[in-house]
């Protein structure tokens, strides 16, 4: 059987090759705003990073033969600014049999040799399984906050006192 | 719910110390280690827009760029042995003087006009890709003295599954720079033979083309099903 290929860097300048124009856009206009910053261990903002974001549609169906169908992208992805800033602009997911509404990330840098694998949960997310596997000190790095009708925010701490929690799916 | 293979002892650690920028970003914390539900077990199965010369790197500008033109084709697997068919391939890279056309490089050698370096293409049904290029050059970077990449291209993958997605860099056949160079480095030694690829004869196009071939491997799926602990 063929052996996986390794992981590597996507680099500074990622750009080239992902930058879509309408990378955040997964749904083309209405809905809300999902975004932050991505910092490293000194608090400093990421500017070369991605985040790609993977959600069920309101209804927790997914764009996919092992879910319901939908015509909904289901898919974001954001290259970080001038100030480590990364949005999407999409639909709150709904919830998934067993599981509390979330979106799976992923980020991906210059200096990260593997993407790291997070996620995101709406402000007082109920009963989950994979939250339920976090200690308890460390489960609100996974929770986006309410800005607004319209926007949550969701800032990404790659390391230090506020390192967000990572997965290992 | 089927589950995708672990691929333990296969990608790089995240605190790779002798590459230098891993310093600030890789988590000092373990990740924890969870099932595949449902949003890890899909994920997009885009087909997104391909422009007409996106799979050729030498025909997106009025003129031809300088270099090496090359062929480079493979198969998206998984680690069953599976083709993965209508996948997207994005690849990006420098150009042959191993200059990025990107504001950011400012190393002293020459962009290109008539390069960008940014390609996409998807697999056919049996999970093979090709796109035409330049051979992209060497380029010297700041991570310690004398530091040289071995020329590279970067590839992105998504195959069907979250759990799949993967960013790697094909590297080429014998390269010298391979023993100083941190990134190539820090994969498994075991490992990082998969991410060279051959010189291809059989894919050469004659009096035009040199070629290279470089199969990727996805996740597969894991034989034995997690089961879910019962309370």
């Amino acid at each position: 059987m063929p052996e996986l290929t390794p992981s590597q860097t996507v680099g500074p300048y990622l750009r080239i090759g992902l930058d879509w124009a309408d990378g955040p856009d997964v749904v083309p206009s209405g809905g809300v705003t999902i975004g932050g910053t991505v910092y490293d261990g000194a608090g400093a903002p990421i500017t070369d990073a991605m985040v790609e974001t993977w959600q069920a549609d309101p209804q927790g169906r997914f764009p996919h033969p092992l879910s319901g169908g939908t015509d909904f992208r289901g898919f974001g992805r954001s290259c970080t600014d001038g100030t480590g800033r990364w949005e999407v602009h999409t639909l709150l997911p709904g919830a998934l049999p067993g599981e509390a509404p979330h979106l799976d990330v992923s980020v991906f840098a210059r200096g990260l040799l593997d993407r790291v694998v997070t996620r995101i949960y709406l402000p007082e997310p109920g009963d989950d399984p994979v939250l339920a596997a976090v200690p308890q000190e460390r489960r609100h790095t996974l929770i986006a906050e309410r800005v607004s009708e319209t926007e949550y925010r969701f800032d990404i701490h790659l390391q230090g006192a506020q390192e967000t929690v990572f997965f290992d799916f | 719910m089927h589950q995708y293979v672990r691929a333990d002892d296969v990608h790089p650690p995240l605190d790779s110390p002798e590459y230098k920028s891993t310093g600030l970003r890789h988590p000092t914390q373990a990740p924890i280690v969870v099932p595949q539900r449902l949003t890890e077990v899909t994920g997009p199965l885009l087909h997104g827009t391909i422009g007409p010369n996106d799979h050729d790197l030498t025909r997106q500008h009025a003129g031809e760029p300088q270099g090496q033109r090359i062929v480079v084709t493979g198969r998206v697997l998984d680690s069953d042995g599976r083709p993965v068919p209508d996948t997207l391939v994005e690849v990006w890279q420098a150009n042959a003087a191993g200059r990025y056309a990107h504001v950011n490089d400012t190393w002293a050698a020459p962009l290109d006009p008539n390069f960008t370096g940014g390609g996409r293409v998807l697999t056919n049904s049996l999970g093979e890709y090709s796109f035409t290029t330049i051979k992209p050059g060497a380029y010297p970077w700041g991570n310690h003295h004398n530091a040289w990449r071995p020329a590279h291209i970067h590839f992105s993958l998504f195959g069907q599954a979250f759990t799949q997605r993967l960013v790697t860099q094909m590297y080429f056949p014998d390269d010298p720079l391979f023993a100083f160079d941190p990134i190539y480095r820090s994969a498994p030694e075991k490992a990082r033979e998969r991410m060279v690829s051959a010189f291809d004869m059989d894919a050469t196009q004659p009096a035009w083309a040199l070629a290279f071939r470089w199969d990727i491997v996805l996740r597969g799926r894991d034989q034995t099903p997690f089961e879910e602990p019962h309370a």
